[in-house]
């Protein structure tokens, strides 16, 4: 079973780690934020109704995105 | 040695903390403006820095040059996300621009080092002289990260300077290296990341066209150039051209040089930051977020914030409110009585000082209000608030960074509609500009004051509730419900275009710097009274005038008249029923006679008219109005009584009972609640959208909706 799993897939504490974007436009904000290829992320905190979600980067700093968003980004 | 330097740009991420150390540098010598050609908001001050006294040999003593400190909007990158941060790059890429600096200050967070450089690598590599100042070095070693700041700057080629911006420390440090690195002639660094390596012809090409040196500025030509206002159109075409013909492509580029930067950057961060142990944000951080954010406790923390804030304003800023009340009746009392009676003791007293008296009377409740929206700013929670809100937001046509604009419309919406530029959807910023208006602004609270304070019981309910408090809420929450349903109603009926976004990072929580939120309410309070007050002061006086005098001398026969018939009255009701109908026959009773049918319906008369009419100018200058109105038409102004005593002795002429009786100040402050009163606002709103387009179709809903919830509400409690 090999499905490309995202960052909106993710439970929350889990980690994966970055392996690439699925939207271009997108991706150039998600990089200039420090979301990099090869970098850990961990669901750390969900909002109210579900959306949007805070994701721990490089576990060093909180980013909050809408799930769509989240979802832009491929994790292995 | 090159002049003192002029202009120094400070910059840096969002919640690095640039606006502390703007504030730390520049302390109360700073001034907010525009950027040049552009309704972008700049703040700039004056900053002190250490100057050798070369010429004066005679003593050893330093003199202390000036330099204008330029605070650029927070930004990750030197690409612009939104219209905000456009003005940042548009003044670095131009040497002509008037605030272009002559050195740049980039503020770093040491807890996220990586990230930070990458917008430092980006000012580096356009050549301006820099200098790193490396902030939150304190959150970094709660992270267990240890910076060493030598091996950084040996590495980068910089001055880097450690610092606490909340506390100043390394901030005389940081004078003394931008006093440095603005005067020394400086060698070009090699770049740290040279566009011509991948694309030398067109790089090439753009320099030689533009006469560039630099080949990062010549790269940014390409990028940027329709948003860079010192390019014309052929300019931008010329550059569109070449882009054609050298296949270049820029989302592509971009995300390269962005990767590229960061994989530079790595082992450089790596040989300067050593981590002791695993690296998390602080404990305290994670744990408010978990309540914080939580589904059901996170909105009852944001419920009872509000509550506090406006009990705060309601309860704490009675007092001095009630002594600046005490002191202007006084000194009114004091002139009139003392200066030789006379028109000019008039316009003096009932025109000037009580047009001023209806200034200063804002100030405690602007002071507290704007402190109280700068602690959560600071403190990092309204970030949280824009997370737990954005589903919500979503739901009326909004986005989670409507919240900011909304909030801040509390204190005015004026600035409030300036910071929706942060909002990249230019849908979902016109939505947030349309509604915005109706929220409870500070130029509505003295209207909603007096008007509670006639008709609401000054009780306690619950034990620690202010009744008064509680209706004030309800107000405000009215305008809220108001600004969100007519979003609803806006994103029906107004086609969506582009898609909407919303990434934000979440800041550590601070505890705030009380003398950065002293800054905050002390510059509320100076521009309110500088900007809003001088209109204000203005429409009492003009008021007065026209309140004095009437068509020919109707005044004159309004008072032989009145004399005759009320000849075998006692001399005080006659003074004030010739007072009374000497202000029916002016220029301004004329002038709310003439709309008094149509706003007899809500319950008013042809003054609340008059009132109605001159508050267009600025909602505050209702309460001037009234106090003009009633202190002429009033009887025996020599008691100084304050306004609201003033308007429970009014009495309504056909009834005989009190003017103001729950249904009409119900319906008052309905009105007030929905109306967009305000020029200031109109104006923005014009400036913000380019047209008369949008302002005119604010000012037709809410008027209906004033006036429809008006009439309802007097027809159901009459």
């Amino acid at each position: 079973m090999l499905l490309t799993r995202n960052v909106a897939d993710l439970k929350k504490g889990e980690r994966a780690v970055i392996k690439s974007f699925s939207d271009r436009d997108m991706s150039l904000k998600l990089l200039e934020m420090g979301c990099l290829p090869g970098c850990e992320v961990r669901l750390d905190a969900i909002a109210p109704f579900g959306d949007p979600i805070c994701v721990r980067v490089g576990g060093c700093y909180c980013l909050s995105l809408r799930r769509n968003e989240a979802a832009s980004i491929v994790v292995e | 040695m090159k002049p003192a330097p002029r202009k120094i740009a400070l910059i840096g991420n969002p919640n690095s903390g640039k606006s502390t150390l703007f504030n730390q540098l520049t302390g109360l010598r700073q001034k907010t403006g525009n950027f040049p050609g552009v309704t972008v908001e700049k703040k700039s001050g004056t900053l002190r820095l250490p100057f050798p006294a070369h010429s004066s040999a005679s003593d050893e003593t330093l003199v202390v040059a000036e330099a204008i400190l330029i605070d650029l909007p927070g930004i990750y990158s030197i690409y612009p996300k939104s219209r905000d941060e456009q003005v940042a790059m548009d003044i670095l890429a131009n040497p002509q621009h008037p605030d272009h600096p002559d050195a740049v200050v980039v503020v770093a967070d040491a807890s996220n080092l990586q990230r930070n450089l990458l917008l430092f690598t980006q000012i580096a590599d356009l050549g301006l002289p820099t200098v790193l100042a490396l902030n939150m070095l304190d959150v970094a070693e709660s992270m267990k990260l240890k910076v060493n700041a030598v091996q950084l700057a040996m590495q980068l080629q910089v001055p880097v300077i450690k610092i606490n911006a909340r506390s100043g420390d390394g901030v005389d440090l940081l004078r003394e290296a931008i006093q440095r690195v603005a005067v020394t002639e400086r060698l070009v660094p090699a770049y740290f990341l040279d566009p011509a390596e991948k694309q030398p012809e067109i790089i090439e090409e753009v320099k030689t066209r533009y006469q560039l040196e630099n080949n990062y500025l010549a790269l940014q030509y390409l990028c940027q150039h329709d948003s860079f206002t010192f390019l014309n159109q052929g300019q931008r075409e010329q550059l569109d051209g070449l882009i054609t013909k050298y296949a270049f492509d820029k989302t592509d580029f971009l995300a390269n040089e962005t990767i590229t930067r960061y994989e530079r950057l790595r082992p450089l961060v790596q040989k300067t930051v050593t981590s002791q142990g695993d690296s998390e944000q602080p404990a305290w951080t994670r744990r408010l977020d978990k309540i914080l954010l939580h589904p059901v406790w996170g909105y009852v923390a944001f419920l009872m914030v509000l509550l506090v804030i406006f009990q705060a304003v309601f309860a704490w800023a009675e007092y001095p409110m009630d002594w600046i009340d005490q002191a202007t009746a006084n000194a009114i009392q004091w002139t009139k009585t003392t200066l030789p009676q006379g028109v000019l003791n008039d316009l003096l007293t009932d025109g000037l000082m009580a047009g001023i008296g209806g200034v200063i009377i804002f100030i405690p409740q602007i002071a507290f209000l704007f402190g109280l929206v700068g602690l959560l700013e600071e403190s990092g929670y309204m970030a949280r608030v824009m997370v737990i809100m954005d589903k919500l937001m979503r739901k009326f046509g909004l986005n989670g960074r409507s919240v900011v604009p909304l909030i801040s419309g509390v204190a005015c919406a004026v600035p409030a509609i300036m910071t929706t530029r942060s909002i990249n959807n230019p849908y979902e910023r016109l939505l947030t500009i349309l509604v915005t208006p109706l929220m409870s602004c500070s130029a509505r609270l003295p209207i909603y004051t007096i008007l509670i304070a006639l008709v609401v019981p000054d009780d306690t309910v619950l034990g620690i509730l202010n009744l008064q408090g509680l209706v004030l809420l309800g107000l405000y929450l009215l305008g809220l419900i108001g600004a969100l349903g007519s979003a609803w109603l806006f994103s029906i009926f107004v086609p969506r275009r582009e898609p909407s976004y919303f990434i934000l990072e979440m800041p550590t929580y601070k505890w705030p710097r009380w003398s950065h939120l002293g800054i905050t309410m002390y510059d509320s309070v100076k521009s309110f009274v500088l900007e809003a007050g001088k209109i204000i002061v203005a429409i009492s006086i003009v008021l007065w005038v026209l309140a004095s005098y009437g068509p020919g001398d109707s005044m004159e026969q309004a008072e032989a008249q009145t004399m005759k018939e009320m000849s075998d009255a006692p001399e005080q009701v006659r003074e004030a029923a010739v007072a009374s109908a000497q202000l029916e026959t002016s220029y301004a009773g004329r002038f709310g006679k003439f709309i008094e049918p149509a706003i007899a319906p809500l319950g008013y008369d042809w003054k609340i008219g008059i009132a109605l009419i001159t508050s267009f100018a600025a909602r505050e200058v209702f309460v001037g109005t009234m106090s003009t109105i009633y202190s002429i038409g009033g009887e025996a102004s020599e008691d100084a009584v304050t306004i609201r005593q003033r308007l429970e002795k009014e009495r309504n002429p056909q009834t005989g009972g009190p003017m103001y009786t729950p249904a009409v100040s119900f319906s008052l402050l309905m009105f007030y609640v929905f109306a967009m009163m305000c020029m200031s606002t109109l104006a923005i709103v014009y400036r913000e959208t380019h047209g008369w387009k949008w302002p005119m179709v604010q000012l037709v809903y809410t008027m209906v909706l004033a006036y429809v919830s008006a009439w309802a509400t007097f027809q159901l409690l009459s």
